[in-house]
């Protein structure tokens, strides 16, 4: 290249670069008084969740809004897509503070986007409600002053099912769960719970398999060869739907006894239709069995706005919102320490009824419903859900400080 | 575990291992003939699949359900085999004749263009297609209950092996992708419709990537994350099987399926009072058997050594020193990156975003150093990212030490596994040195991803904040900004040096050059482990950036970012990568705001700059005048 060529070249970056980084001086001046709620989530990595999710977000943002705000002041949604990844996520949520000036973070879906992003959080001194995150290392081993969660952890929705589990009575378990963090924490609580409930327990088979990509013929018949008479399992989504079609057409797992985490959501259970695996014990939403009054309300507005049935996703989306009016109403500012100070021990009446952020765990009490899995109509639902409270399957206070950080 | 559970397991690999072959099978022909490495294959797979489950149930309705499961399978592979052709005449057409590995560029674009198009028409949720009608059940074997559905799975691919190796060998058609896949130029001299074969080839390739995925309806849903996790074991049967054997892509793909078949068998294993869950291998299985296989046999089991490409572009002309304007342009642009942090207040999110510019164009050049003047493509540069990102978060969080030494450990940490890993790898060429490179890099992520104790396993370490003066944003870019200039400055002198002159020869010779007293293996051993350790030190600020570390950056996606931001930018000027880093990521932070479908988007922009500079940004601003 010649160096006019060069220069050319050169001149064109330079003002493609000047533009790139000028444009943040350029961007429109805030309205002084609205509050901005800065939300990031991975929605093309994970679009089946979190297109009901960014629905429920805003028919909150709309019931808020339309009754006056908070403290006088209108809710504002800045919403990002995170990449799915923590690199691009921590960039993003640096740029919603410093680019959008937002008052407070929320959102993620990943574990290690949250985890990421509530490190930033603590970093930086600025609010963070992880909405989705499942990961027990959020509000315990790497939990932090500034971050919160609202959905059940992942320990907690191991411990509702627990009861069933024991009930079950059952002596040899096999145990099937997606290879990273989340599927390996949950069997490694679900073995651990049940043995202290049930010392004489034995674990035939632990099948991790790689997330998305199971070979579910194979797994589905090594669990069959371990002759278990109980199986846990940790699959969702599109791992779940090649293990149960694998486990039907091998009778894999006739007259086994499977407690399941997370299937009973409308997001992993309706794809399945016909084929939901009768008789499996699950933690789930049942929007069509609820009969708190508070789930009919939210109900029948999210029909009427949407015309379609709520997700899990949908009520996550709603519920932080609502929480994020409910604390920012009790601190009566947006400024960051005295929402943390609001948030711990804060109420919310969520569409599951009121719950509370815990003051030790930063841990919200939202529960979820537990129920057996049956085909009505040609699609899955459960049957006879019943609402487990948060607030009993968390450890008390005591013990949850100790699973943190002394710091904090 | 009993003799027959692992009879039955295997047997349970051959339908696996079908899977496997229908898509990589494609890949291998289109590879072959048109040497495009094809991101875009998976994408087809997929497409078919969904094709596949919308299909059935429609012609369903009209012919009942046998017809609309088995006419929704054909009918799902023509569609994708008439897209396939479109894609070829409209896009791919017109850039054959951009120097290689340019292709893959278009073709990642279509890779994104494709996921998010499925989403408009599909929407998210995963869709479960009908079970094959009369192969639903299972019959005993064994004492167990064997899938029909599975049986018919293994019998396709020997079936499909054999007609495509008939169609090979004995058909007019077959000869003439067997003399293209030697000699693409005789071919063309010898009066072959070139256009018409490559049109055919490559219908043919992604009709049977539809057909393989649209027989996964009876086992999987429809779901938008296959075109990804696909694309990945293709390229490892290929490879396995050695490039343009079909035969061997079918023995590569039952090798792969049955390891993977006798991992998840074995399940929990003693040994010596330590209890170890094989299933856990299964998530590098491929890629464990591939990195075996081409240490062992470096053209895979079937391959043979790959014919010399005729080039087609025009000859690459020599690298030119910067000249006094070109020196005084360099210093104005660092001038004003330096000035950056002055923008203060006003533009607080530049120094954040002008921070990720800087490392991607350190990750860039460190590749394009093996890419450009090197002439070795690797499929894997995030391992050595990973290795110094990983490096220096453990120094920093788990060591306490302090910022500047825990990067040195992070670049030692890179250098360390790019010298053992360039060993191996240096002895292979071309696709086969992409793959091991690639193989190395997902044992590397995998070991990142499970090694809970060191690496905290898949959500990685966190708390990698750095010490002052480096803890502000300011600071750290400006830290940042002199490391990568330092970087940069090395790998440009190095390249002028005889050193890089020696690389070059190699690259443009093998033969002269060595018959010249170059010691080829070892200019690019050295070559390998200098790339890996710059890109290590742009993993550790990659690591103090972030705050954060997790095996999302040594991920495939990872290392295709690199390619793709090398092959932007232009892979024959040193500028190339500098300025394909800056335009990625400056890319990737717009569209992501303007556009829920930003993944479409890019790619969509993405294609324009590979149909508008088909050789790169770099060579494409300046026309060239005259020889240089």
């Amino acid at each position: 290249m010649r160096p006019t060529q060069r220069l050319r070249a050169a001149l064109f970056t330079a003002a493609a670069l000047a533009a790139a980084l000028m444009s943040p001086v350029l961007s429109p001046a805030m309205a002084a008084e609205q509050i901005r709620i800065g939300e990031l989530n991975s929605y093309k990595a994970q679009a089946a969740f979190l297109d009901p999710y960014r629905k429920g977000m805003e028919l909150a943002l709309k019931e808020i809004n339309a009754a006056g705000g908070v403290i006088g002041r209108p809710l504002e949604l800045v919403s990002r897509d995170d990449g799915g990844n923590p690199g691009d996520a921590v960039r993003v949520a640096t740029e919603l503070l410093t680019r959008d000036k937002v008052d407070l973070l929320t959102g993620t879906f990943l574990s290690h986007v949250g985890l990421a992003v509530a490190d930033l959080a603590k970093r930086r001194k600025v609010f963070f409600l992880a909405a989705e995150p499942l990961s027990d290392k959020l509000t315990w081993a790497d939990g932090n002053r500034y971050t919160f969660r609202l959905r059940p952890s992942t320990y907690m929705q191991v411990a509702m099912l627990m009861p069933e589990a024991v009930k079950a009575n059952r002596k040899r378990w096999a145990i099937v769960y997606p290879n990273y963090e989340y599927g390996q924490s949950a069997a490694e609580t679900f073995k651990r719970l049940l043995k202290a409930a049930q010392p004489d327990v034995e674990f035939v088979a632990e099948q991790a398999t790689p997330l998305g990509k199971i070979d579910a013929g194979p797994v589905a018949q090594a669990i069959a060869d371990a002759k278990p008479d109980a199986v846990f399992n940790v699959l969702f989504a599109a791992d779940l739907a090649r293990f149960v079609r694998e486990a039907n057409t091998r009778r894999a797992l006739d007259g086994t006894f499977v407690v399941s985490l997370l299937s009973g959501e409308p997001e992993y259970l309706d794809p399945l239709k016909e084929e939901a695996p009768i008789g499996w014990v699950v933690t789930g939403y049942p929007w069509y069995a609820i009969t708190i009054p508070a789930h009919q309300k939210f109900l029948d507005a999210y029909r009427a706005a949407y015309d379609d049935y709520p997700r899990l996703g949908s009520i996550v989306g709603y519920a932080t919102i609502k929480s994020l009016a409910a604390g920012i109403a009790k601190a009566g500012s947006t400024d960051t320490e005295k929402l943390v100070d609001a948030f711990e021990g804060l109420e919310v009446d969520g569409p599951f009824g009121p719950f509370v952020y815990r003051a030790s765990d930063h841990q919200a009490t939202m529960g979820a419903f537990v129920g057996t899995l049956a085909v009505k109509h040609g699609r899955g639902i459960m049957l006879d859900p019943v609402y487990i409270d948060g607030a009993s399957v968390l450890p008390s206070d005591a013990e949850a400080l100790k699973l943190r950080p002394a710091a904090n | 575990m009993s003799f027959e559970a692992l009879l039955f397991q295997a047997v349970n690999g051959f339908a696996s291992a079908s899977g496997l072959f229908l898509v990589a099978a494609g890949l291998s022909i289109i590879f072959g003939v048109t040497r495009i490495v094809n991101m875009a294959h998976g994408s087809f797979y997929m497409l078919g699949l969904y094709l596949a489950v919308t299909l059935a149930p429609l012609l369903g309705e009209t012919f009942g359900g046998a017809l609309g499961f088995w006419g929704g399978i054909l009918g799902a592979a023509l569609v994708t085999a008439a897209l396939g052709a479109l894609v070829e005449v409209v896009l791919l057409r017109r850039i054959y004749a951009a120097p290689e590995l340019y292709q893959l560029l278009a073709t990642f674009a279509l890779l994104l263009i494709i996921n998010d198009a499925t989403l408009y028409f599909w929407g998210p949720e995963d869709i479960l297609g009908p079970q094959a009608p009369g192969l639903s059940g299972s019959v005993e074997f064994l004492g167990r209950r064997l899938p029909e559905y599975d049986i018919f799975l293994a019998l396709m691919g020997p079936i499909v092996l054999i007609v495509l190796h008939i169609t090979l060998t004995r058909t007019r058609f077959g000869r003439l992708i067997r003399a293209a896949t030697q000699d693409r130029d005789m071919v063309a001299a010898l009066g072959i419709n070139e256009a018409l074969l490559f049109t055919a080839v490559f219908a043919l390739g992604t009709g049977i990537a539809g057909f393989g995925g649209a027989l996964q309806m009876a086992r999987e849903p429809a779901n938008l994350a296959l075109d990804l996790s696909v694309l990945g074991d293709a390229f490892v049967v290929v490879v396995v099987g050695g490039m343009g054997s079909i035969r061997g892509a079918y023995l590569a793909a039952l090798l792969v399926a049955e390891v993977k078949a006798l991992c998840t068998a074995l399940g929990l294993v003693e040994v010596g009072g330590f209890t170890f869950n094989m299933s856990r291998l299964t998530l590098v299985a491929e890629f464990l058997v591939m990195a075996v296989v081409l240490v062992l046999r470096p053209h895979g089991l079937f391959g043979r050594p790959q014919p010399a490409q005729a080039r087609r572009g025009e000859a690459e002309a020599p690298l030119v020193p910067l000249g006094r304007t070109g020196r005084l342009i360099a210093l104005a642009v660092l001038v004003c990156f330096a000035g950056i942090p002055l923008l203060g207040a006003v533009a607080s999110y530049a120094p954040v975003l002008a921070l990720d510019m800087v490392i991607a164009a350190l990750f860039a050049a460190s590749l394009h150093l093996l890419m450009g003047p090197g002439g070795l493509a690797s499929f894997g540069h995030a391992a050595y990212f990973g290795l110094g990102a990983y490096g220096t978060a453990y120094a920093a969080t788990v060591l306490g030490l302090p910022t500047p030494l825990a990067f040195a450990v992070g670049m030692a940490t890179a250098a360390a596994g790019a010298v053992l890993f360039g060993w191996f790898c240096v002895r292979l060429e071309g696709v086969y040195f992409a793959m091991l490179t690639l193989a190395f890099a997902q044992i590397v992520w995998s070991i990142a991803h499970q090694w809970e104790e060191v690496t905290g396993g898949s959500n990685g370490l966190f708390g990698v904040w750095p010490d002052p003066p480096f803890d502000s944003a300011n600071g750290l870019y400006l830290a940042a900004l002199g490391v990568t200039v330092l970087g940069l400055a090395l790998i440009r002198r190095l390249v002028f040096a005889p050193f890089g002159l020696a690389l070059r020869a190699a690259r443009d010779s093998r033969l002269r050059a060595e018959a010249s007293g170059i010691a080829v293996e070892k200019v690019r051993w050295l070559a390998f482990a200098i790339a890996g350790t710059l890109c290590g030190a742009a993993g550790g600020l990659f690591a103090f950036a972030k705050g954060s570390i997790s095996p999302e950056a040594i991920s495939v996606g990872r290392s295709i970012d690199g390619l793709v931001m090398v092959l932007l930018g232009g892979v024959h000027s040193l500028m190339g990568p500098l300025l394909g880093a800056g335009g990625l990521t400056l890319l990737q932070d717009m569209v992501m705001r303007e556009s829920p479908y930003w993944r479409g988007l890019l790619g969509l922009i993405i294609l324009l700059i590979v149909l508008i500079f088909p050789s790169g940004l770099a060579a494409g601003l300046p026309r060239k005048r005259g020889a240089p």
